[in-house]
């Protein structure tokens, strides 16, 4: 498998750091060289939020910058916009279609922008955005939609669809696993359709 | 398949405390640095506790060292300035059994109120400081300041940074080492730090400093990586070497420091004679540079990469290769995605309260400090955990009773048991008439929710005793305590209204757990009927994250809305409803 950078990013809340942990663990489960790199405290309440996974024979930073990411996955639709720059130019945009309004949309003092997908396709981005709250919540729980977008990413990358299944066990507590291993199914087999 | 985990540095560290066979440790919780402790708590062998503050931690882990077990403590780079002073003399007396203080900096404040390098504390305190670039080296750099820490008798600080701490790698595990409680034996010339004694620790501080140093010349923590050809030398150490190896491959060679005080002379000289060009790529303050300098080794620091935020590959790429990677952007306008109170935080009602009541706030810092943003705009100052009771005090005391009639200090309960006790102490001892309003949402909530002194739980979720803050309160000479629900804000905006009138010291305790405890129920979220809403945005003046404008009215998003009724209370139309 070649060496593969992804960014995940989202608002702190959506659990991009649970999504960035079971990716950590597929990888390890290929048995490759990774890293992830976290977000704690502050930003954790409400603000934007990234989380880095690099896999690879021997990986020295764990963060990715500009131009470097081969996939970037967005639970939302303005944080897609705010860290397409990190994106490779052959790389794939996958987003979750959900707006969340930051502080300053609420207030007034910003608008969020509309248009923000095509417009990110306009600049020859392979954009795949799907409806995973509506997925997570078709699997149970809007709590799953990281999962669902997971399942999406399994679709573009070499890893084995069975390892995600295998890092989902290793990774959630028992009682939740059956609801996002059914996550995991219906955001890979969505990005299949796309 | 060899015993590889992928762990966290923070966990990684707390694996290498396991290994080394520490038995004792105290710490108080800081982003980057909490989950080092809450790690460690997880092995039955080791004796963990959360300290009310980095002071008394190290204290507790001094006092443990001293008394023949392998102690621990660990906080963020501003706690080192609160527990500096047993730090400095503790590099007096020494150990007995090893210490290790792990402290954390981070370089672009993701989640701090400045961006200190703790090097200085080393450099200052004369004590050794190791610094770790991975979560294997987290792991190995731990147990060997254990080793060096007892061959030495010196306290060893380990220094971190988040991208180091927050990072996940492999780290192959070790089984445990027994380590036997060392006799404590007598030795008022070593461990009774006052002059006539002190005066001979100094000597033996200043000559143990020069056989660190001597050992830091040749041992393995310092290491050259040489690459054939390469005309670019590069001194670095923590986190930067891997930005500057992901950047500059085999076209560099590497001293990669891994003990950064003291730091070697012979070793950089020798290293730096063999290349055209010399960067030392550091993040904060040039002190491999200024050292290097000092000796009259010529590098390229500062000058060139500079004193602010963290680095990274691109950084160092561009300023030293000057290549650039292409990348894609949109003309679109990107608001900004500050952090904000979740939806439902207890502490949301009270600065709306607050804010009504057109008070000045001496601010202090927890999930609370997000009551300064927009639309709460609540907090006049924040400068250091406490700082909100005695600068209020200060303030009142400048400006006057009117002053004082107008302005409150706002603190959380874990930051009250940190250093807002001695505030209060100070300003009812001192005839103040300060409102000081706890924020007691029974929990540390900024730092990740660890229990604290007022909570009734220990490091281990054991039940324990809880601090009485109203009879605390009433004992330092506050004789007006009240307590609040900040989730109804009209008895809130009443009772603070009395307080801040009275001329007289008055403590208010908004009393509301977190609504991310496990044990805080939630109910249903609530919406919005568009046909009753008539677009007032009274609703959206708390800035609740769950509340947005769509279409012209409120829209309560159910994915975040805890049903916590605050919003209820503004809306004079009843348009807020529960299904
Ligand atoms: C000296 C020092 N130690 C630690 C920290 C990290 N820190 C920031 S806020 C905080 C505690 C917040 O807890 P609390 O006061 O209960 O407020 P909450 O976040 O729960 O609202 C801590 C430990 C710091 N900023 N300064
Ligand atoms: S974690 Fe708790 S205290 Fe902090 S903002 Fe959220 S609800 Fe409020
Ligand atoms: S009830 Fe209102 S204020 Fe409370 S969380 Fe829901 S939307 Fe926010």
């Amino acid at each position: 498998m070649k060496d593969l950078n992804v960014m995940i990013v989202g608002v702190g809340g959506q659990g991009t750091l649970l999504a960035s942990r079971l990716l950590g663990c597929a990888v390890m489960l290929e048995g490759m060289d990774v890293k992830v790199s976290e977000v704690h405290g502050m930003s954790q309440r409400g603000g934007s939020v990234v989380t880095y996974v690099k896999a690879g024979k021997q990986i020295s930073s764990p963060i990715i910058n500009k131009g470097e990411a081969d996939i970037i996955l967005a639970f939302e639709q303005l944080e897609a916009a705010r860290w397409l720059p990190y994106l490779k130019r052959d790389g794939v945009l996958i987003v979750n279609t959900q707006q969340i309004d930051p502080m300053p949309v609420i207030t007034g003092v910003a608008k969020y922008p509309t248009g923000v997908l095509q417009t990110i396709r306009d600049c020859g981005v392979n954009v795949v955005a799907m409806d995973a709250l509506a997925a997570a919540m078709q699997a149970g729980s809007s709590k799953v939609t990281n999962v669902v977008l997971l399942g999406a990413m399994a679709q573009h990358t070499d890893i084995a669809y069975d390892i995600f299944e295998t890092a989902v066990r290793q990774t959630v507590p028992q009682k939740f696993v059956d609801m996002n291993l059914a996550a995991l199914r219906l955001g890979y087999d969505a990005a299949k359709a796309c | 398949m060899e015993n590889k985990e992928l762990f966290l540095g923070n966990q990684a560290v707390a694996r290498g405390l396991y290994e080394a066979g520490v038995t004792v440790i105290s710490s108080y919780p800081g982003t980057p640095s909490t989950e080092i402790t809450e790690f460690a708590a997880q092995n039955d062998e080791i004796y963990c506790e959360w300290a009310p503050n980095e002071k008394v931690a190290v204290e507790v882990a001094a006092g443990a060292a001293i008394s023949g077990a392998r102690a621990f403590s660990a906080m963020k780079h501003v706690g080192l300035n609160v527990a500096a002073d047993p730090l400095y003399t503790a590099s007096y007396t020494g150990v007995n059994g090893g210490l290790m203080i792990a402290v954390a900096d981070d370089p672009g404040m993701h989640s701090s109120q400045n961006e200190q390098d703790s090097r200085h504390h080393a450099i200052a305190s004369k004590t050794p400081m190791l610094e770790p670039a991975d979560s294997q080296e987290c792991k190995d750099y731990a147990k060997i300041a254990y080793e060096l820490s007892e061959q030495f008798d010196t306290p060893v600080l380990l220094r971190l940074t988040t991208r180091v701490s927050h990072s996940r790698s492999l780290v192959t595990l070790e089984p445990r080492q027994d380590v036997a409680l060392r006799d404590f034996e007598k030795n008022p010339q070593k461990y009774v730090m006052m002059p006539a004694m002190a005066i001979k620790r100094h000597a033996f501080v200043e000559q143990r400093m020069q056989q660190l140093a001597d050992y830091a010349e040749n041992c393995a923590l310092n290491r050259v990586e040489y690459n054939t050809g390469a005309k670019i030398g590069v001194i670095t150490a923590g986190i930067c070497y891997q930005y500057a190896k992901e950047a500059l491959g085999e076209r560099a060679s590497y001293l990669k420091l891994g003990m950064v005080n003291p730091l070697p002379v012979a070793l950089i000289r020798n290293f730096a004679e063999q290349f055209e060009q010399v960067y030392v790529i550091e993040e904060l303050d040039g002190i491999i540079e200024n050292h290097c300098k000092a000796h009259g080794v010529q590098v390229i620091g500062k000058e060139l990469f500079g004193y602010l935020g963290e680095y990274n590959q691109e950084i160092v790429r561009e300023k030293i290769l000057g290549e650039h990677v292409p990348f894609v952007q949109t003309d679109l306008d990107i608001p900004a995605r500050p952090p904000v109170l979740c939806a439902g935080c207890p502490h949301r009602g009270l600065f709306y309260t607050l804010k009504r009541l057109k008070v000045r706030v001496s601010g202090d810092i927890g999930c609370y400090t997000l009551g300064a943003l927009a639309p709460l705009s609540a907090i006049d100052t924040c400068i250091c955990m406490g700082a909100s009771v005695s600068a209020l005090h200060g303030m009142n005391k400048a400006r006057g009773d009117d002053f004082a009639a107008q302005s409150v200090a706002v603190i959380g309960d874990s930051t009250f048991v940190h250093s807002g006790i001695t505030g209060i102490i100070n300003t009812a001892y001192n005839k103040g008439v300060s409102t000081v309003i706890v924020l007691d949402n029974s929990i540390t909530g900024m730092t990740g929710h660890q229990q604290n002194p007022t909570t009734g739980y220990t490091i281990k979720n054991d039940p324990t005793v809880a601090v009485d803050l109203e009879a605390l309160a009433k004992a330092v000479g506050f004789q007006s305590v009240r307590v609040v629900d900040p989730y109804d804000l009209d008895e809130t905006y009443k009772v603070i209204k009395e307080e801040v009138a009275k001329k007289e010291p008055s403590l208010v305790i908004s009393r509301r757990p977190c609504v991310l405890m496990k044990y805080v129920k939630h109910r249903p979220p609530l919406t919005v009927q568009t046909d009753k809403c008539k677009s007032c945005k009274a609703c959206m003046q708390i800035g609740c994250p769950a509340i947005s404008m769509r279409d012209g009215k409120a829209q309560i998003d159910f994915t975040q809305c805890v049903g916590c009724d605050v919003c209820t209370q503004l809306c004079k139309f009843d348009a807020i409803v529960r299904e």
